[in-house]
């Protein structure tokens, strides 16, 4: 389980690492054992917001070194392009533009040994007007890098009447850098409308053929009766 | 025609040497989706698989629920190994909600997903002996899984759709004479499954429809991303279990099983081996389980997540699944996405059926341990 | 007392009532025993279309396994083609792809067919009823003949069910 809380997407990115480092520091001076104690669960779930019973324990993790050091290379490498969300125990995330995703990807193949993608997902954000898509990526012939997995993250601009395929929610295809993107990638233009640049094959996977209406996974198509 | 045909199913010109088959939803050797197969002679040139004929919207209506009644909805995607594909969302759930799970109820999940992995390997393989004409072997594994069934049965009150496993531990402790009972049908299972030997993996009739059919070689088996036992048949030692273990794994000691080939007959090899590592895993759990405890974390009604994301992944019968939840302060999460062995391995089938017989086609793609409801969620 | 029905007047009438008579006689010694036998023949040997639809297809596989046999009531799974098979079991959800295939599928099966919509999703949509694939019910696209209502139906409810469909083919009419 991570130490930071996570800030809410509207807000600017840059302020992540300074608050990631803050909340680490207050917690590993807090509790010797990584246990809370009843307070101190108490303010850690009103800041999360969660609404739960307060006698159910937490434990907090630090930050683990291995991980710090690859997004660490990632930043050192592209500096501001890519922005890091956070580093917990075999999960790491990052944020980019869906201009830089290309060579960022490239980076994350050869140099870091990371071979497949576990999934490709969108989430939409109609607030902000923006769809995200977020591949996990894994590592097969690597041994240290067996249980972790990257999460890369792109957003794209979202149209309030979509048309697949012709508008400018578009972004470049991952398929020639992680070629098992190509089913996933399908999936994702049909249920959100995201159209990728580069793929072979941008058709209906899983809908019926007859399907009329707006892509279904957004949040302006209400299923009946809610 | 004098009749109407429904959109999206057109006449094709038929050329002078290339026909187009479609193995389609209803076809003794097809399972729920639909192959458009062209074939010049008795050889395949392409396929394309058409999934989406069981897609119901999984993911869509998870956001409509809350944390717990999402149970009976996501475990219907393969609602025989639905303790299983409850795994990775419990362990997502328990991470957002910051919730620590019992020692006992750790072991029990455990042995449950081992019971759950022979069921469902079970069916596999007495729907692969179908496929191939082999009736013996539909009858013998679809009778030895009702042992299982029971003890299934016994713990959680449903014979396929357990709905078992919730964020915090397990439903339900264990019968009061669980142990002896479950230590004496894997006893007898372990000496069972040995018959399958003589009547199915050392039947020179399976043996040259299955070997040397729908090879993937290593460098394309971690190319094109697949996972479980296809990913193991072809010579990678990956098994999430040990990997990344999750609950109580690291106590237990079991072996992953690995073959090198990477044909029709290694892939159906696997899943038969395991089962023996499964039934290890579960004598070692009966006795290094802790004799009593509590078996759930009470929560408060109807939890809410704070503004977090988690992902986790189980290694379940068909290759690792994992769950992506994401929840924003509010009882339902907001979004989940789900990341299925099947759909995945789906890459396979077009790359792996060209220029392969058409005789060929069931055992090879059978073999690649699709289960098309969960495909296509 | 014969001679006095046939008098000309009277022998339209009279041989108009007799063929009725005859008629009755015919049908209650030949034509009751010959529905029976037709029926009999049917109900012993309904075989079903091997269409598999969603997930209470695990149940119907266990209810062919060797504990729930329901071979024994005659209904084989018959993997020939469809035209040889007269009863279509619908089991589970449809979805809005699958419902002009499921209806051609019927369309092709040779008389007389039945339909048995097995578990709660093909009764009313079930636990799916708000999703924006899934058909509430197939009472749209076939004439169903049985419910068998659970989620899924355990395979001794099928058997039950199938009886059920034996007792509506004993009362119909063989034609």
């Amino acid at each position: 389980m991570g130490s930071k809380k996570k800030v809410d997407k509207e807000s600017s990115e840059t302020n992540i690492d300074a608050t990631e480092l803050a909340n680490d520091q207050n917690n590993e001076s807090d509790d010797d054992s990584t246990k809370l104690t009843k307070e101190e669960a108490k303010k850690y779930y009103e800041e999360k917001g969660i609404d739960l019973s307060h006698d159910v324990p937490i434990h907090v993790q630090p930050i683990p070194p291995f991980e710090k050091s690859m997004a660490d290379k990632i930043v050192s490498k592209f500096g501001q392009k890519v922005v890091v969300d956070y580093v917990r125990p075999n999960r790491i995330r990052m944020n980019t533009k869906r201009e830089d995703i290309l060579d960022v990807a490239y980076f994350i193949r050869d140099e870091l040994k990371f071979d497949h993608a576990e999934s490709v997902g969108g989430v939409d954000y109609p607030d902000s007007k923006e769809i995200e898509v977020v591949y996990h990526l894994g590592s097969y012939t690597d041994e240290q890098l067996g249980n972790k997995i990257l999460a890369l993250a792109t957003r794209v601009p979202r149209e309030d009447i979509p048309n697949p395929g012709n508008d400018s929610t578009r972004t470049p295809s991952l398929r020639d850098v992680f070629y098992s993107v190509e089913f996933h990638e399908r999936e994702c233009f049909e249920m959100f409308g995201v159209f990728f640049e580069g793929h072979p094959d941008n058709r209906r996977l899983l809908l019926p053929e007859d399907w009329a209406d707006i892509p279904p996974f957004r949040k302006d198509f209400k299923i009946k009766g809610r | 025609m004098t009749t109407q045909l429904p959109p999206g199913i057109q006449l094709e010109t038929i050329d002078d040497r290339i026909m187009t088959l479609n193995v389609g939803p209803q076809h003794p050797g097809s399972g729920h989706m639909r192959l458009i197969i062209k074939v010049d002679g008795d050889y395949i040139v392409s396929c394309d698989p058409d999934p989406g004929y069981v897609h119901r919207g999984e993911e869509k209506m998870a956001e409509y629920r809350n944390y717990i009644q999402n149970i009976p909805h996501l475990e219907r995607p393969v609602i025989h190994d639905s303790c299983n594909i409850l795994y990775p969302y419990c362990l997502a759930v328990e991470d957002l909600l910051g919730i620590e799970v019992p020692e006992r109820a750790k072991y029990i999940r455990v042995i449950a997903s081992e019971l759950n992995r022979c069921i469902y390997t079970l069916y596999w393989l007495a729907i692969y002996g179908i496929f191939l004409g082999h009736s013996t072997m539909f009858m013998w594994p679809a009778g030895d899984r009702e042992l299982f069934i029971d003890l299934l049965e016994a713990m959680s009150g449903a014979r396929v759709t357990h709905a078992y496993f919730v964020p915090g531990g397990v439903r339900n402790d264990l019968p009061a004479n669980f142990e002896e009972r479950c230590l004496r049908q894997v006893n007898y299972f372990e000496k069972r499954i040995k018959e399958y030997e003589a009547i199915f993996y050392q039947n020179p009739v399976l043996k040259q429809r299955t070997e040397g059919t729908g090879i993937l070689s290593r460098m394309d088996a971690i190319r094109l991303g697949t996972t479980g036992s296809v990913l193991r048949a072809s010579g990678v030692d990956f098994d999430l279990r040990k990997k990344e273990p999750y609950d109580v794994y690291e106590n237990l000691d079991f072996e992953t099983q690995v073959m090198k080939e990477g044909d029709s007959y290694a892939r159906s090899r696997i899943p038969y081996l395991e089962m023996f590592e499964s039934c290890r895993i579960i004598k070692d759990a009966l006795r290094k389980m802790p004799k009593s405890g509590s078996v759930r974390t009470k929560l408060k009604p109807n939890p809410k997540g704070g503004n977090d994301e988690s992902y986790r992944r189980v290694e379940s019968g068909r290759g690792s699944l994992g769950f992506h939840v994401i929840s924003n302060n509010r009882p339902e999460p907001y979004r989940v996405k789900i990341s299925v062995g099947s759909f995945r391995n789906l890459i396979c089938i077009p790359y792996l059926l060209k220029g392969e017989k058409l005789g060929n086609m069931p055992s090879v793609y059978w073999s690649l341990n699709y289960w098309p409801v969960e495909a296509d969620r | 007392m014969l001679k006095e029905l046939l008098t000309p007047e009277t022998a339209a009438h009279t041989t108009n009532v007799l063929v009725g008579k005859l008629g009755d006689v015919l049908v209650r010694a030949i034509g009751k025993p010959l529905d029976y036998a037709i029926n009999w023949g049917r109900l012993w040997s309904l075989w079903p279309v091997h269409l598999e639809t969603a997930c209470c297809s695990v149940e119907f596989g266990a209810a062919s396994s060797p504990r729930y046999d329901v071979e024994r009531f005659g209904i084989i799974e018959a993997f020939g083609s469809l035209r040889q098979c007269d009863l279509i079991v619908v089991m589970g959800t449809i979805t809005r792809k699958m419902a002009p295939r499921l209806r051609m599928v019927y369309d092709q099966m040779a008389d007389p067919k039945y339909v048995i919509a097995m578990g709660a999703c093909a009764i009313t949509g079930g636990l799916y009823f708000d999703s924006y694939n899934v058909l509430p019910g197939i009472d749209g696209v076939l004439p169903v003949d049985v419910y068998v209502p659970g989620c899924p139906p355990r395979p001794e409810t099928l058997i039950q069910g199938c009886m059920l469909l034996q007792e509506k083919i004993k009362r119909m009419k063989a034609a």
